[in-house]
Order: C-alpha cells, then structure tokens, then sequence
C-alpha cells in the first residue's frame, strides 16, 4: 500500500542507477540519516552512548571492510582484529611521534598503515583459496599480536604494553562528550558506508564479485586476478583499520594488543555472516545483533528484577545468544539482510497478496 | 516466514531492546550507597575471580547486617566482565549511571580503559594491589587509588626477600632470576622495576612471557631447564599457575625457588597440584589466608550463618577472599572517612567518596576496631601517595595450607619513588593534564 512504486518512472541513467531507486527508500533512508545525526544526540542517554551506540558504529564499520573482502570479493579473512590493530597502533604512533598532526589525519594514516599490511598478508591469496586461506590470514591475526605485543616501539616504550591517547581534537573541536564522540563515530561509518556502496556498484565492485563467483571465469574474461583480490584486500583492510583507530581512540581511550585479539576476528567474521554476506546493509544488522542482543540479555534479569546469579546470567547469556544465531542461520541461511529484502518484497504486495 | 510474523517478530525486537536499553540507568537512587562490583564468575579466570567476588559481596552484606554506614543501606549489583577490556567498560557506562561511589576494576585492562573516562565522570577507582603502578603519584591520577600497593612494591619486596634468604643484597651479583609473566599489560608490570633492580644489584634478569591464558607453557619451561635460574618469579593468575607449577614439577625445579606475585598465591592456584606445590612461595600483600581472624568469624556469625552467604562456606577465610574482603572494607572505610567530614550517616557523592580514600586513616586502633588485626598492616593515604602502605610478607603452601614464613617487608621508596614521578610524568606530557597544585588537595577538603 504505501510501499509501492508504481508510477515511479525512470527516465534517464542517472535515476535508474542511483543507490535507492525507490522514492520511499530515499525518504527512509534520509529521515533514518537525520534522526542519527539531529535527534539521538538529544534523545540517548550516556550509557546508550558509551556502551551501545558507539562500538555498534565502530564495528558496523569493521564489519563493512570485512564483508568487502569476504562477501563480495570471496576471500575469507581471520586476520580482521590484526588489521583492526595495525590501523590502531599506527595511528597512536603517528599521534604521538609527529607533533601537531590533526586527528583525522593519524586515524586515516592508520587506516594507510593498515591497507599495506592487509595487501601483505593478501599476497598469499593468489595462490591458495577458501579455508586455506583463512588459515593463511589467521597467521596475520598472530603477527600482529605478537609484534604489538613484542616490539616495543610501537608502544612508544610503554612498561606495560599499553597505550593511552590525550584529548581528541577535530579541527579545534574537543571531543569529549559521549554526544561528540558518537557524532564523530557517525560521520565516519555514515562516510564509508557511502564510500562503499559506490565502490561495489562499480566496475570495480563487479571484478571483485566476478572473482567471487568463480575466478577461473573471471579471468578469461579479462579480469586481473592480482587487481581484483588486492584491491579487495586494501580497501577492506583501510575500513577495518579506521575502525580499529576509532575503537581504540574513541570507544576505549587505552588499550593493549588483547582488545584486538583473535576473539575480535571471529566476532566480526560471525556479525559479517549473520547480517548477510554481500550485503552493506547486512554488516549493520549483523553489528547489531552481536553488540546489542549480549547487552540486551545480560541487562534482562536484572530489569525485570528476576534474582539471579551473575554466573548464570553470563552463561544465560552464551546459550541463548548461541540459540539465536542458530536459529537465524536456519531461518535464512543468508543473513538478517536477506530477511530484510523478503520483507521489502512481501510488503510491495501487502495488503493484497497473490 | 510470513510478512506477519516477520513484522511482529522486528516490531517486539526493537520494542524490547529500546525498554531495556532506556530503563537500565534509570533507577538512580540518592539515598543508598551503591557499590558496583565488577567480577568474572565465568571464563579462564573464573576459579580465582569467584572467591573474591564472595568476599567482596559477603562484606557489603555483613555490613549492611551491621547497619551499614553509620546507618547509610549500602546497595551493589554484580556486573560479569569475563576478564575482557570491552565488557568491563560495558559494565563500567552500565553501572556508573546508578551513583556508582567506586570502582573496583579488578583487571589490569580494564583499570587502563577507565581510567581514561573516570576524571570526566568524577568517580574513583580503586585498585587494590594491582592496577597502574604510576598511579600512585595522586597529583597526576586524581582519581586512582592503588591502596596497598602496586606491582612495583610487590615486585621490589619480593626481591628484598630473596637477599635476605642469600644473606645480603650485594650477593645477588650473579644470580640469575627469571620472570615468568603472564603476557598482558598485568604481567609486564613488574618488568621495569625488575630491570631498575637488576642494574643495581648486578642480578642476570630474563624475561619469559606466556601467552593467555597461560595453559601451554612448555617451552617456558624448557627454557627454565636450560637456564636453571636460581630464583622463578611468577606472574601468573588463573590456570596459569597452577600450570606453571605442574610444569615446574615435571621439569624438577624445585617449588621453593619459586614465588609468586599474590595474584598467583592463593588456593585455587595449589590446590589442584596437592604435594607437588609444597614449598611454593608468593607473596602475601597485607593479608594471607586468615581462616581465624575476627573479621572473618563476624562475617560468618553475621552472613553465613543467616543462610546469605555468597559462597562456600569452607571458603571463607581463603588468600582471594580475603582479598575480597579487604577490597570491600577500603570502599567503605574510604566512604566512611568522607562521612567524618561531610556529614555522618549523610550518602556520599562519587566525589565525596574520592576525599575520603584520599584522606583515609586506617590507624591500628580502627583495623582492630573492625576486626582486621593481624590481618594488614594501617593505610594512610594523602594527596601525593594514594598507595598508602607498601608491607608485605611470603607465605608458603605446606601441601594443605597456606603459612607466613617471613616477617613484614617494606617495598624500597627510594627505588620506586622516582620511577613513579616519571612515569606519572610520561603520563602527565602524553595526556597534555597539568600536575594537581597544592591548592588543589587543599581545595578538596574546604568543599562541602
């Protein structure tokens, strides 16, 4: 009934190609925009900020990088929480070590330092494939932890092996408020998501889902395996590197290598694959289920006042979070995105189904 | 699925995640003393975490049995953390929204990420023996308290020890010590005053780190074969230690050259390898195992005896829930010390609560008041030192029990002062924070 688009014609190349050919997508989608940007930072409370709003962001836009690599170009990677800490680490260093850089600047250097470090490590997969692959990233995942962890340099010779980072500042704004430090989380992930979405929706985009489908085809018909597979790798180790920077900047303020350990790898391996491989919008579904359904059944009993071991809740928790993600996967073995497109499907013909 | 149920489904999903997500800070309560306590009841780490939660639990419990503080109903609500920085700092927006008075981080990770939001929220943390060991310097962390000592004393007192054992610090020239730590910002702790030490008593430092959560350790301790160090120093916590010593029976090094920081000198550490840890040693900072202190005979007259005990009862008494115990008692005593000055049996704001811990006068006469004899030594803290003791003791496992078998020790401040004030320092440059003014300490103590 409402969702409908009869009558919307296209005219010209322009609007039938634009990223939301639907007019009520477009009013969604902006109205969605204007109420991330403009109302939750008068609506949310400090907690919903710091514990929920921000690191959905942060890994929203880890698990986009990730779902570049593993969704549309086909490549499985293991070594997402090692990039995530390259991207971190790098920009501490850039931060500390050259005096008066702006802050946006040592988080895209670290982003820079991340895209390199993830071509690296990209390399093997021109050889090897599929699981073998994974296997071959997850050696990214233990370099990292072990460099960070060892050399003591990239820590600027810290005792402990932690860092910490001073007052972060935009171009003469303070970012102190957990308002601030969300809106800046915002603008980066509403950024990339942009950025994303028009580089699957052009040439180079199709050459990394060409790759994905069969590469043997791919390559007869003119597609440079080495381009596609590296560039698949670079941009999607920038993404997670950015986010890694942003975790550690924005979400923690210190860490240490363990916040980006092999746990974090598989965190955002399974959101990817929940929210939908092959799917930008998936990688959002998929954050928020991981970050905010552990939070939600954790926060449960207490709220409605059902008295019960900590221990329990917390293994409450493991089992009914474990219980879903099954069911999800059986459900719609394509992720949560997939259920959001049946859904824009159904409703097309809703009221009035055939 | 059906468009319907697909729809109800979405529709029920967001509603409750929006009524959790809204309503769970929003019961704030002004008129009780709220303790969050983090813990980890689950994971790598759970068998040492869980009897210091008891005690920490228990403690609040007996005094609220006890009539609270000075008649303030004390509140807590446990929040797991797993051991893991992220869901630690969840626990910390979650709680901190409920008046939270102190924080009691009980992770070396997670007291680096809080301490970086806790100047801005205005609530303390209070670290109990582990923690940054800069921190201590009060005119740069305003808002830390590494009361009873930090892994720098810990580390110092137990080298002061093993002198003493070799009759002299000058015949450590030549010895040969190694560290085995657990491979995180906790285990590494140590490592700086280790070095300070080793450059002036001419000691043969190694350094020999094991991955999390520390159950393969083998090539550690090939190492240690080769090596043969004369003294093993053991960082570890959790089933890492008990590893360690199940490595250390297995390659024959002997369990009494061998002592543990008092993260890796309790029960569930020994327990599991019986005989084979007879002659271990750790580190008792402050208290050991203390089964028949008054304190504890109170608690369980008071809790467990009521049938609101937390834990076991064979439990109680134990090193980690003594630990627990005596962590509890400091966020009270710290919330009864700001009582003195802003108003008896009045609740206490987060920022009352920090002058009170900077300001804490644990004498003789009020440790024996509240049934604490015997089992630390008084803490007095001040602006500069928010340590406020530094005594130690060793204890070593008898194959049954834990037993003191040294006299008390005081970690060296000539040493660690100065490594302190640069690092405080390092801190103070990298953070661009002034260091505190003298009328800033005084300042707080006007402020009603």
């Amino acid at each position: 009934m409402l969702y409908r688009e009869n009558g919307q014609f296209k005219t010209n190349y322009a609007s039938d190609q634009q990223i939301f050919p639907i007019a009520q997508d477009r009013v969604v989608i902006v109205a969605l925009l204007a109420f991330a940007f403009v109302a939750v930072p008068f609506l949310a409370s400090e907690y919903l900020f710091r514990a929920v709003l921000i690191p959905f962001l942060i890994l929203s836009l880890a698990a986009l990088g990730l779902n570049i690599l593993v969704g549309y170009c086909g490549q499985i990677s293991l070594g997402t929480g090692g990039f995530m800490a390259v991207g971190a680490y790098a920009a501490y260093n850039v931060l500390v070590r050259i005096d008066g850089v702006p802050l946006v600047v040592a988080i895209l250097l670290g982003g820079v330092c991340a895209t390199v470090v993830g071509v690296l490590f990209g390399i093997p997969s021109l050889r090897i494939k599929g699981l073998y692959l994974a296997v071959a990233t997850l050696a990214a995942q233990f370099f990292c932890d072990w460099a960070f962890l060892r050399v003591r340099w990239f820590t600027n010779n810290s005792s402990s092996g932690s860092v910490n980072v001073g007052e972060l500042n935009f171009f003469g704004w303070v970012i102190d408020t957990p308002a601030e430090k969300y809106l800046f989380c915002l603008g980066f992930v509403a950024l990339f998501a942009l950025l994303a979405k028009n580089l699957v929706r052009s040439h180079i985009g199709r050459e990394w889902m060409a790759m994905r489908d069969m590469d043997v085809a791919a390559s007869v018909i003119g597609i440079r395996p080495v381009y596609a597979k590296l560039t698949a790798f670079a941009v999607s180790s920038f993404f997670v590197g950015v986010a890694g920077a942003l975790w550690g900047f924005v979400h923690l303020g210190a860490w240490e290598p363990a916040a980006f350990n092999i746990d974090r790898s598989f965190q955002l391996l399974f959101m990817v694959i929940i929210g939908g491989l092959g799917s930008i919008m998936g990688s959002f579904f998929g954050a928020a289920f991981i970050v905010v359904v552990p939070i939600v059944l954790d926060n449960a009993p207490i709220l409605f006042g059902i008295p019960i071991d900590t221990a329990t809740a917390s293994h409450l928790t493991f089992m009914i979070f474990g219980a879903l993600i099954v069911f999800f996967l059986i459900v719609e073995p394509h992720g949560l995105a997939r259920l959001w497109s049946i859904g824009k499907e159904k409703l097309r013909l809703w009221p009035f189904p055939h | 699925m059906k468009l319907k149920t697909l729809a109800l489904a979405a529709a029920i999903a967001v509603a409750g995640t929006c009524t959790v997500l809204t309503s769970a800070p929003a019961f704030a309560q002004a008129k009780e003393q709220f303790f969050p306590v983090l813990v980890y009841r689950t994971g790598a780490y759970a068998p040492n975490g869980v009897p210091f939660a008891n005690g920490y639990v228990d403690y609040l419990k007996y005094v609220n049995a006890k009539g609270g503080i000075n008649g303030v109903k004390v509140t807590w609500e446990e929040c797991e953390t797993g051991y893991a920085t992220d869901k630690g700092v969840e626990c910390y927006e979650r709680l901190k929204g409920k008046n939270a008075t102190v924080f009691q981080p009980l992770s070396t990770g997670i007291t680096f990420a809080i301490t970086e939001k806790a100047p801005g929220d205005k609530i303390p943390i209070i670290t109990a023996g582990y923690g940054r060991s800069e921190s201590t310097d009060g005119m740069v962390f305003k808002w830390n308290f590494p009361l009873t000592g930090t892994y720098w004393d810990a580390a110092d007192v137990l080298i002061q020890h093993i002198a003493k054992l070799e009759g002299g610090f000058d015949k450590l020239k030549g010895k040969k010590i190694a560290l085995v730590y657990h491979d995180s910002p906790y285990g590494k702790e140590p490592i700086a005053l280790l070095q300070e030490r080793s450059k002036l008593n001419g000691f043969d430092l190694s350094l020999l780190p094991v991955a999390h959560p520390g159950i393969e350790q083998k090539a550690t301790w090939l190492q240690i074969r080769q090596n043969r160090p004369d003294y093993v120093l053991l960082w570890g916590w959790g089933v890492m230690n008990s590893t360690a010593i199940k490595e250390a029976v297995a390659t024959g090094y002997p369990r009494d050259k061998m002592y543990g920081v008092w993260w890796a000198g309790a029960e569930p550490d020994v327990k599991d390898v019986g005989d084979g840890a007879k002659g271990y040693h750790a580190l008792a900072l402050q208290h050991g195992a203390e089964p028949n202190s008054k304190i504890v005979q109170d608690v369980l007259k008071e809790v467990h005896d009521k049938g609101q005990g937390t834990g076991p009862r064979e439990e109680v008494g134990q090193v980690l829930y003594m630990r627990g115990l005596m962590s509890a008692m400091l966020s009270i005593e710290g919330v009864k010390r700001a009582q003195e000055r802003f108003g008896k049996g009045k609740w206490m704001s987060s920022e009352q609560a920090r002058w009170g811990y900077e300001n804490l006068a644990l004498d003789q006469k009020k440790l024996d008041a509240l049934g604490f004899t015997g089992v630390m030594r008084p803490i007095s803290t001040s602006c500069a030192d928010h340590r406020g003791a530094v005594w130690a003791r060793i204890h070593t496992w008898n194959g049954s029990k834990w037993e003191f078998t040294s006299d008390w020790y005081e970690a060296d401040q000539t040493i660690i002062k100065p490594m302190i004030k640069s690092a405080a320092d390092k801190y103070a440059t990298e953070k661009k924070i002034p260091r505190r003014t003298f009328e800033d300490c005084q300042s707080d103590t006007q402020k009603g």
